[in-house]
């Protein structure tokens, strides 16, 4: 065997052992749940659980509503940018940075601050409080959850329109008699489509467990659920965490099959 | 009226200094095929993409058809455009590109169907319908394009540079049949290329273009055979062009080098003023096989002899300025050799004088 060989497969071997042992660990551990017995009682208990299915679908539905609403933000701001602002692009970049700065904590604060009150202009009031129901408090929960999945859809996106010619896409289109509406709904996002789907799995994986915002707004979302489930069982919790990655992992390769097909359609468009 | 009319088109960029474009004024006819040649950044693209829509003139009027279309939005100018890059939509298949137009005229889709089925079989790729364009070579890629372009049945077809990104041979064989296609179609053509030879088999005119400004417009045989100024003369063809100084205008007498030459007709200039000149390389020959009527000839050092199979080209120097001509090639030919001084005839209908670049578009002659 070469040097350069055994060296290559000794790091790989170890970087595999330090991803996969502790995940083997929670996997094991959560089939210890009855004593002297392997098996699936803690899935069963956690699958049992009323709170678990409430939460869970919950924090899936915010997690597609916040992905709508990244797309429908992004998509125009980062194209639009791309194609006649081009020298904004270090600001929108900027902008898009600020969550890896300023923690959730801090952006859920600033929420519950502003909007816990009428928003008025003199006597006229602008926006009335959004903490005061479900259904507004969910708005701020999806709007904190799209500004923490900001800087990876935007990258996602931005990278996918750098990979097309889309000024000479959309000129094609407008010649062609299209209007905004059309090139973008039928021109440049399906040709996105390997960028939505990654930004989509990376602001999935980000609401899913989300905890910080979903704790302050109070709402009854997944995150919440987990941390407090760990605090007073052992078991449950370590089998969610598997059935969490197991769903990651579903969700990659779901999206290493898509866009395989659609790299190569991309390429051919230069 | 023409059918297309661009008056006193300027485009000044807020960034750079100089127009991109200027005192650009030109008629198209219903169905001609016009070219507009120049190098890179003589705003040939520019005065395309303003007639398309994409670019927007600092002053001046585009009329097409009658309507002046200054403020009509790209997508309302009924104008099919084909790209350099092909620009076809690689979500969609070779059909769906090609019926894209349609679908956004929301045109029914029993007119769709054959109009797209058609304009397959006009391109030859009948049986590629339902491929992507990545499955694709770039020669058909380009048809497809064109096919799209033209499935709206545009009342203007512009092409910007579509041959530039494929090789040669397959340039040459796409080219006529674009050029077969407007025939058929009849749709009026704007073909911008800063490939002369591409511009000579395909149009019906020429424009050719220089920092901006139309140095001259014309038939290909005009613009080959008279260039009007020296940008043209060195820009299109193979024209000799050498500094003479003027003895009589009236006689059309000249001075190269110290060497006495005469022109075929009069010219307006000074005496003793230095013109620019051109020198045909066809009607040039070498002494001994001098042409019956050439009364001008030259003595040259040769520099270098070429020989490329049918012809022999030879380069010589006239102390500062460099000929070259083209002589057929015979068994019996005698080489001119490097450092020898030949002389070289021509006839004084070989003479052309030039303008200066950018000046006014008549020939002095």
């Amino acid at each position: 065997m070469k040097r350069s060989t055994f060296w290559g497969l000794f790091w790989v071997t170890l970087a595999a052992l330090y991803l996969f042992v502790p995940l083997w660990g929670a996997f094991d551990f959560s089939l210890r749940a009855e004593r002297d017995v392997i098996g699936v009682a803690a899935y069963t208990r956690a699958f049992a659980d009323d709170d678990f299915w409430r939460t869970f679908i919950f924090s899936n539905q915010m997690a597609l509503i916040s992905i709508v609403a990244s797309i429908l933000l992004i998509v125009p701001t980062a194209y639009w940018v791309q194609l006649k602002l081009p020298q904004l692009r270090p600001a929108v970049e900027f902008i898009t940075l600020l969550p890896f700065v300023i923690p959730a904590i801090i952006l859920v604060f600033g929420y519950i601050k502003l909007y816990s009150s009428d928003i008025a202009l003199g006597p006229i009031t602008l926006l009335p409080p959004l903490t005061n129901s479900d259904f507004s408090t969910n708005i701020l929960l999806v709007a904190g959850y799209v500004t923490l999945a900001l800087p990876y859809m935007y990258r996602s996106v931005d990278n996918g329109l750098r990979a097309m010619d889309i000024r000479t896409l959309t000129e094609a289109a407008q010649s062609l008699g299209a209007g905004w509406f059309t090139i973008m709904f039928r021109i440049i996002m399906p040709n996105l489509r390997a960028a939505l789907l990654s930004g989509a799995l990376l602001t999935f994986a980000i609401v899913v467990g989300e905890l910080t915002l979903a704790t302050f707004l109070g709402r009854p979302a997944f995150g919440p659920y987990l941390q407090q489930l760990g605090q007073h069982k052992a078991y449950e919790p370590a089998a969610l965490s598997v059935v969490s990655f197991l769903l990651t992992w579903l969700a990659m390769v779901l999206i290493y099959f898509v866009t395989r097909g659609s790299n190569a359609q991309v390429t051919g468009a230069h | 009226m023409s059918f297309l009319e661009l008056s006193n088109i300027r485009k000044q960029f807020s960034n750079v200094a100089t127009p991109a474009v200027q005192d650009f004024n030109l008629k198209v006819e219903k169905g001609e095929f016009v070219s507009f040649l120049g190098p890179s950044g003589c705003g040939k693209t520019t005065t395309l993409r303003m007639i398309a829509g994409f670019e927007h003139p600092t002053s001046g009027s585009i009329v097409i058809n009658g309507k002046n279309v200054i403020g009509v939005p790209a997508n309302k100018r009924k104008i099919g455009m084909v790209f350099q890059s092909y620009a076809l939509f690689p979500n969609m298949t070779v059909a769906d590109n090609i019926g894209f137009g349609l679908r956004v005229a929301k045109r029914p889709k029993a007119e769709i169907e054959p109009r797209v089925a058609e304009m397959l079989k006009l391109i030859h790729l009948s049986d590629k319908g339902k491929r992507y364009p990545a499955q694709l070579s770039g020669g058909q890629q380009q048809r497809v394009a064109l096919a799209r372009a033209l499935a709206i049945k545009p009342e203007l077809l512009l092409l910007d540079e579509p041959l530039s990104a494929l090789d040669a041979k397959i340039r040459v064989s796409l080219r006529n049949e674009i050029r077969a296609i407007q025939r058929q179609t009849g749709v009026t053509a704007i073909y911008v290329t800063h490939d002369q030879e591409e511009a000579m088999s395909l149009s019906d005119r020429i424009v050719v273009m220089s920092d901006g400004r139309m140095e001259q417009v014309g038939t290909p045989f005009e613009i080959y055979n008279f260039p009007q100024t020296q940008f043209v003369a060195s820009f299109v063809g193979t024209l000799n062009q050498v500094q003479a100084r003027v003895v009589d205008p009236s006689a059309g007498t000249l001075e190269v080098e110290g060497q006495p030459i005469v022109a075929a007709k009069a010219f307006d200039a000074r005496k003793g003023e230095t013109i620019a000149v051109a020198l045909r390389p066809e009607m040039m020959s070498l002494d001994g096989k001098t042409q019956d009527d050439a009364v001008n000839r030259l003595v040259v050092t040769v520099e270098e002899t070429t020989f490329l199979g049918s012809i022999v080209r030879t380069r010589a120097r006239l102390r500062e300025s460099v000929i070259s001509f083209d002589t057929f090639n015979n068994p019996n030919l005698a080489l001119p050799q490097r450092g020898e001084k030949i002389t070289v005839a021509f006839p004084r209908e070989a003479i052309l004088l030039l303008k200066p670049s950018n000046a006014a578009t008549e020939n002095l002659l």
